[in-house]
């Protein structure tokens, strides 16, 4: 063997989607078969998605390279000339320093590192050090200060200060008191808390058993969604070995602290994301929001004092602990302290997850970590925040991302889902896009959240389909501010977001499908049509071929037409011409 | 004989123990593990969650129909579930879903005459960055275009003949 300490495959859900298992199933079967002899780790996922699936191979000094887009192919050149012939394969091989250079990872420090699956990995990298110190050194108050001071805020989108919450719970007298860490990760375009519970679940049992600690709590739940099964699954493992292990269960680390966890899965339900309905889905009810106070702290779980926190929050507390206040609040900004994860994703060159200090710029995030946008396009917004959040345009780039500055543009930092979207993206559709999720996902408890958001999602509808009226604009946004104004919970009151921040910063998009029946970004199908150029048709009659609905046909002087009655604006005749004759045209048909 | 049992040894699920204490905080999990077995939720099994935890049959049919999880209908052999993330929104999945109905003849919640595929959306996948994104079973496939999931569908079609 030529000094390969050990061979690591990303295999989170995002790497088997791209085919890993099919990678690692085929180093281990040289592996079985004797002809490699270095260990085989399955890690978490490192963040950078757009290369899966990835194997590193770390030599005895540690040297680290990484290899994308590997194919079964590939790996036989890997083990070939790396593994057993100690060279690196250069065409393989690719460069990730730019996408980590301007990164922090305190929350992700372990993913794609370890093995999510061994405690002894989680410990060998200071894992558990923290609980160790806190129960051996501190005072339930203590714990409580230092998180206070290191300015940690809620991960999961509302960033309530997190030390101030924990001294909520912890001032409450009661014999039975709950921590519970939300996994019910709902924001479609956000997976930082998957990749945490797949690529490092003993940190959120650290984490929970410390909060546990600061608020004298003896029991905890996660509620992690169901559609996260591998999450679950390593998270169920992390547990059964963290109980072996004294780290959970009857006196803790020979302590006398006591505490234990269990999981909760969820099934399929956005709103128990707010803590009452999670606290509602968890005794066994439909998950629907209720008043509040009293605040889950004083009367949650069972009628019990709750402390629920986020993922990526918990994330945070073990190195918080280990580090000190002062280090965590070194990054940041004035008022948003530390790292956050985002979910960088859309029409971007380099998709995938990474961890910022706040305060940097979101054209930095963009242009230096995400290396631009898909086929060089003009970045036209940034979607932040899911069905919470909002669009912020190109021209407010240089936006920090902390919580007020994004505040300030309409969106909100929410759980860390970024979504960039460019000129072919059309801000009435994103519009509409997000009603239509809210609606669906509102619990029909508030009227204006159950009835509102249908009404807005209705003249949505309209405006894209072609059947907009002059008095649609001032009539959502009256809609809006209501829905915010008469809703009970986070979804009612932030579902208006994506309209109110389409309107406020591409009001001449609407305005064109309202007025020109245009769809500048040329993709609401409704006002949309296809048109093949006479000049440039080479009349090869691959559209007609490929049309599901048989609307192209020839004529005789050598070109084919699109019979606009017949066609459906499928674009299927767009992709698949090879000359690029078949253009979109929008607004009133020019006589 | 009923799938859900009392006999000696205690309850049972499909043969299996169930381990979740009599009250309704169990509702949820018992009606995972009920569609776990037996792919859907039936009325009887609603009626026996309903009994088991102590609920009404009414209130364990409003959680089984507000969670989006459930299904009251037999599926399919193979569950297709197409993710409605924004990621996947921005990067086509609805030329994607267009082909995967045309191809089926049947709209999301349906299942094919054949009994074979049941069409399903998912809010999020979590794969974003694969986008745009399928699961076919416990499979996803990353990247998909209309074309590249007919050919998905072709291969199950031919392993099941």
């Amino acid at each position: 063997m030529s000094g390969v300490r050990e061979v690591r495959v990303g295999l989170a859900t995002c790497g088997i989607a791209a085919g890993a298992q099919r990678v690692a199933a085929r180093l281990h079967k040289d592996l079985d078969s004797g002809r490699i002899d270095v260990p085989i780790k399955r890690v978490g996922c490192v963040g950078m998605c757009y290369n899966e699936p990835l194997v590193d191979v770390v030599d005895e000094s540690g040297t680290l390279t990484t290899y994308g887009h590997v194919t079964e192919a590939d790996v036989e050149r890997i083990v070939a000339e790396h593994v057993l012939g100690g060279s690196i394969v250069e065409e393989l091989r690719i460069e990730p320093d730019a996408f980590f250079a301007n990164q922090v990872r305190i929350v992700l420090e372990n993913c794609g590192v370890i093995d999510p699956e061994s405690l002894d990995e989680y410990r060998a990298h200071d894992g558990y050090a923290a609980l160790k110190t806190v129960l051996e050194e501190m005072t339930p108050d203590e714990v409580v200060e230092v998180v206070k001071a290191s300015g940690l805020r809620g991960r999961g989108g509302a960033g309530f200060p997190t030390g101030l919450k924990w001294s909520f719970a912890a001032r409450e007298d009661a014999s039975d008191k709950y921590v519970i860490c939300n996994a019910d990760e709902g924001d479609p375009g956000a997976f930082m808390d998957r990749s945490v519970l797949e690529g490092d679940p003993h940190r959120i049992i650290e984490g929970m058993a410390i909060a546990a600690y600061a608020i004298g709590a003896a029991h905890g739940y996660v509620y992690v969604r169901a559609e996260y099964p591998l999450a679950i699954r390593r998270l169920e493992k992390a547990l059964d070995d963290a109980r072996a292990a004294h780290l959970l269960g009857e006196n803790i680390l020979g302590t006398p602290f006591t505490f234990d966890m269990r999981i909760k899965a969820g099934a399929g339900a956005f709103v128990c994301g707010e803590e009452t309905a999670l606290i509602a889905s968890i005794e066994g009810r439909r998950g629907m929001p209720r008043k509040r106070p009293p605040y889950p702290a004083s009367s949650g779980l069972w009628g019990k004092p709750t402390n629920i926190n986020n993922v990526e929050t918990l994330a945070n507390v073990p190195w918080i602990l280990r580090n000190g206040a002062d280090a965590f609040a070194a990054y940041g900004t004035e008022t948003s302290k530390g790292t956050k994860v985002f979910a960088l994703a859309g029409k971007i060159k380099q998709s995938g997850l990474i961890e910022i200090p706040m305060g940097m710029p979101i054209r930095q995030i963009v242009f230096d970590i995400g290396g631009g946008i898909q086929d060089d396009r003009p970045l036209k917004a940034v979607q932040t925040g899911g069905p919470s959040g909002g669009c912020i345009p190109a021209s407010l780039a240089d936006t920090p991302v902390d919580y007020e500055a994004l505040k300030a543009t309409g969106a909100i930092v929410g759980s860390g889902g970024m979504i960039v979207l460019d000129d072919s993206t059309c801000m009435v559709e994103m519009a509409r896009y997000f009603l239509d999720f809210t609606q669906k996902e509102s619990c029909g408890k508030c009227t204006f959240c159950r009835v509102g958001t249908k009404r807005m999602l209705e003249t949505l509808e309209r405006i894209c389909a072609g059947e907009g009226r002059a008095e649609d604009l001032d009539k959502l946004v009256e809609l809006c501010q209501k829905v915010k104004q008469y809703s009970l919970c986070g979804l009612g009151q932030t579902a208006p977001n994506p309209v109110l921040t389409t309107i406020e910063h591409f009001r001449d998009e609407y305005e064109a499908h309202i007025v020109d029946r245009a769809c500048p970004a040329k993709a609401c199908k409704a006002l949309i049509r296809f048109h093949i150029d006479p000049d440039t048709c080479k009349n090869c009659g691959l559209c007609a071929r490929g049309c599901p609905v048989e609307a192209i046909r020839a004529v005789d002087e050598g070109y084919h037409v699109i019979d606009q009655e017949a066609c459906v604006q499928c674009g299927r005749c767009e992709q698949v011409c090879p000359f690029d004759a078949v253009e979109i045209r929008t607004g009133k048909v020019e006589v | 004989m009923s799938v859900h049992s009392q006999t000696k040894e205690g309850v049972r699920v499909a043969g299996k123990p169930v381990m979740l204490p009599r009250s309704p905080s169990s509702v949820i999990p018992l009606l995972q593990q009920v569609q776990q077995d037996e792919g859907f939720v039936s009325e009887e099994a609603i009626e026996w969650v309903a009994r088991y935890t102590g609920s009404s049959a009414s209130a364990v049919y409003g959680v089984a129909t507000f969670y989006s999880q459930f299904r009251l209908k037999r599926p399919g052999k193979h569950t297709i579930r197409v993710c409605e993330g924004t990621a996947c929104h921005v990067l086509g999945i609805g030329a994607v879903l267009d082909r995967l109905t045309e191809e089926l003849g049947i709209q999301v919640g349906g299942t094919t005459a054949d009994g074979l595929f049941t069409l399903e959306s998912v809010r999020c996948l979590g794969c974003c960055s694969l986008a745009p994104a399928v699961m076919i079973d416990d499979e996803t496939y990353g990247r998909v275009t209309p074309d590249s999931i007919v050919e998905v569908l072709e291969t199950i079609r031919e392993g099941t003949r």
